[in-house]
């Protein structure tokens, strides 16, 4: 099926009189897995809020699965968001609430699950993210970063999204739970086959994740595409990028002109 | 190009789930068509269930699934429940569902742990009791700690925190001026219209200033003045302390090295000790003023006469035992709402929860504390 599941239009964004994007459009198509990528405080997060609509830019428009979300009801909008999982940078686990009753606290909102297909599904969710299923009674004060950000994963996937958002996923991951975390991620998706935006700077993951890439940079979109192709683009910020050690070693094999 | 508009539709995503039986060359087939998902099964699951469970039970019947249009963890959870966790004995599949069902069949469900029995009444006993041996423990340690820091304060008095202190002053005290003044005025109307229509009766009108005096410089200034300090400070000392502790600043803070009695705690107790007699003060003037007025209003007396028959009715004893019992209040509210805020756990419930308890237990504190006063000091002061 064709169509954009995401769509900026023109999309500005400033805060208090400082501008953080200036004219970004940019489609994100099914199944596609779309990397996000720029430096710190390029407005990476404040757009993934745009896309799920906890936020308006100052102008331009964003479609979610086709609806402008500037003109929506307030429970049309609810029922896309249904539609949509969101990992949190840091998780956003609700602190009173066990592991457990984090992962079901989505699938009661639906009450069509009885409860013990609740907890079967809870269970199912903490091995979909490789987690034990002792972990269900810990509290998040309880876990570590990385069993934190698989808590929220599971959360995030507990409505069967079709759209994944995922901010900054592997941060504050050891290199090995990095790896893990990206290939979970990756064998998810092309199981299920749900649209992915992840924002990041791991150019691992890029490199191992995405089939498209988009570069913020000087408040602009400057480079959207397949990753081979937009590492190839001659804007500085993709050149630092390049060149940085870590550039080299993950896209090094490819050749530029 | 198909706009996005199809996707949002009912047609595909909750594009139904159901199931047709057919006979092929003489066997059973269970054909399982549309969404076996979240959205597409709805709440059909159980109709479903209960419509597929005799074809289950039938090992011979064989499944076929290539016709689904999409699957999820919750269809597939829905087939293993009917055919009792077990794979179908004859099934077909699409090949790219394949890896999906292997890995739904995988996961291992615990069991349901087995119901806690309720406590007996022996263990909740000591249970509360061993709470509130750790809660006296932990005031304790809270009070010493203080006065181990008041110590390092009087030898170095350069390095108190002073800033800390100052910035408390002015939130409790001089930010709590204006709602004071509101309370206490509003009593002392309240208190002087009410005696005032009983002395009349009496005709002893001028019996208002000893009514008065006494009431609102012995009891009630302080109270209400420390009541409205425990509401606004307490409450915000307790909460301020928790979400120190839920974003980990207290750790960071002993990670510095910097002593967080010291830091957090000293200047709190010693700003309301400060600022809570200062406000019973202020307090006591609006609410004796207010009542002075009203006084005058109704009974006819004097300004002058008001203000001159004060100090022979009401011993001066009355107002300094309320500025004391101000100090001794302050000091309650600032040690209960550390100790509270200083035991938030990280999460949203506890920090709700002993930020009540801080507000709840230092206003049960105050008038137990003010009840001990009225005893200790019930010869003195009264006519
Ligand atoms: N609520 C806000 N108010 C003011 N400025 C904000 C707010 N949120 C983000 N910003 C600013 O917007 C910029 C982009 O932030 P963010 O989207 O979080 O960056 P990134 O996720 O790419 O690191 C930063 O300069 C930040 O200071
Ligand atoms: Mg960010």
């Amino acid at each position: 099926m064709s169509g954009a599941v995401v769509a900026l239009e023109h999309v500005s964004t400033a805060f208090h009189g400082h501008v953080i994007h200036e004219d970004i459009s940019l489609t994100v198509n099914r199944k596609d897995i779309l990397g996000l990528v720029g430096g710190s405080g390029s407005g990476k997060t404040t757009l993934m809020r745009e896309m799920v609509g906890l936020m308006q830019p100052t102008s331009g428009r964003v479609r979610l699965f086709g609806a402008p979300l500037d003109a929506l009801p307030d429970a049309r909008l609810a029922a896309l968001r249904n539609r949509c999982g969101v990992l949190f940078q840091a998780g956003a686990l609700f602190s009173a609430l066990t592991v457990f009753e984090n992962i079901a606290f989505p699938l009661r909102e639906v009450r069509t699950i009885d409860q013990s297909f609740i907890r079967d599904l809870v269970y199912m969710k903490l091995a979909l993210v490789g987690l034990d299923s002792r972990v269900a009674v810990r509290l998040p004060a309880e876990l570590s970063g990385g069993m934190i950000k698989r808590v929220a994963l599971a959360r995030a996937l507990a409505l069967e999204p079709e759209l994944l958002f995922l901010d900054e996923p592997t941060s504050g991951l050891d290199a090995v739970t990095a790896e893990t975390f990206v290939d979970s991620i990756a064998s998810l998706q092309s199981e299920l086959g749900f649209t992915v935006v992840v924002v990041t700077h791991d150019l691992d993951l890029v490199h191992d994740l995405c089939s498209q890439l988009a570069i913020l940079a000087d408040r602009r979109l400057v480079a959207h595409g397949p990753p081979q192709e937009v590492m190839r683009s001659a804007h500085p910020f993709v050149q630092s990028l390049r060149t940085s050690i870590r550039g080299q070693r993950v896209f090094g094999a490819m050749s530029y002109p | 190009m198909r706009t996005g508009k199809t996707l949002e539709g009912q047609d595909t995503i909750t594009g139904h789930a159901g199931f047709a039986h057919e006979r092929r060359t003489g066997e059973d087939i269970v054909v399982l068509t549309g969404y076996w998902t979240l959205r597409g099964l709805g709440d059909r699951i159980p109709a479903l269930a209960r419509a597929l469970k005799p074809y289950a039970a039938r090992s011979e019947v064989h499944w076929d699934l290539t016709r689904l249009a999409a699957v999820d963890s919750v269809g597939a959870l829905v087939l293993r429940r009917i055919h009792h966790e077990q794979r179908p004995a004859h099934w077909a599949i699409r090949p790219e569902h394949a890896a999906l069902f292997r890995r739904w069949y995988g996961v291992e469900i615990p069991a349901q742990p087995p119901r806690r029995l309720p406590p007996l009444p022996l263990q909740v006993a000591t249970r509360y009791a061993r709470g509130a041996l750790d809660q006296s423990r932990a005031v304790i340690t809270l009070i010493g700690q203080f006065v181990l820091d008041t110590g390092a304060i009087l030898r170095d008095p350069i390095h108190a925190p002073w800033a800390d202190i100052s910035a408390t002053i002015y939130e409790s005290g001089a930010r709590a001026l204006g709602i004071t003044a509101l309370v206490g005025s509003l009593v002392g109307i309240v208190m002087s219209y009410l005696s005032a229509l009983e002395l009349r009766a009496f005709g002893a009108p001028s019996y208002i200033v000893n009514i008065l005096g006494i009431s609102i410089l012995r009891e009630l200034g302080p109270l209400l003045a420390a009541i409205l300090v425990a509401g606004r400070s307490g409450s915000a000392m307790t909460a301020e302390l928790g979400v120190m502790s839920v974003t980990e600043e207290l750790d960071a803070l002993a990670a510095m090295g910097v002593s967080r009695s010291m830091r957090l705690v000293l200047p709190k107790i010693v700003a309301l000790a400060i600022v809570v007699p200062l406000l019973v003060a202020w307090t006591d003037i609006i609410g004796l003023t207010a009542g002075m007025i009203t006084a005058h209003l109704i009974l006819g007396v004097g300004i002058k006469d008001f203000l001159l028959s004060i100090p022979g009715s009401v011993p001066v004893i009355n107002p300094v035992l309320g500025l004391i019992k101000g100090v001794v209040f302050g000091v309650v509210i600032a040690v209960v709402a550390s100790h509270f805020g200083l035991r938030v756990k990280p999460n949203t419930q506890s920090l709700a929860e002993e930020t009540t308890n801080s507000v709840v237990t230092s206003i049960t504190m105050m008038i137990f504390v003010d009840a001990m006063f009225a005893i200790a000091f019930r010869s003195v002061g009264l006519p």
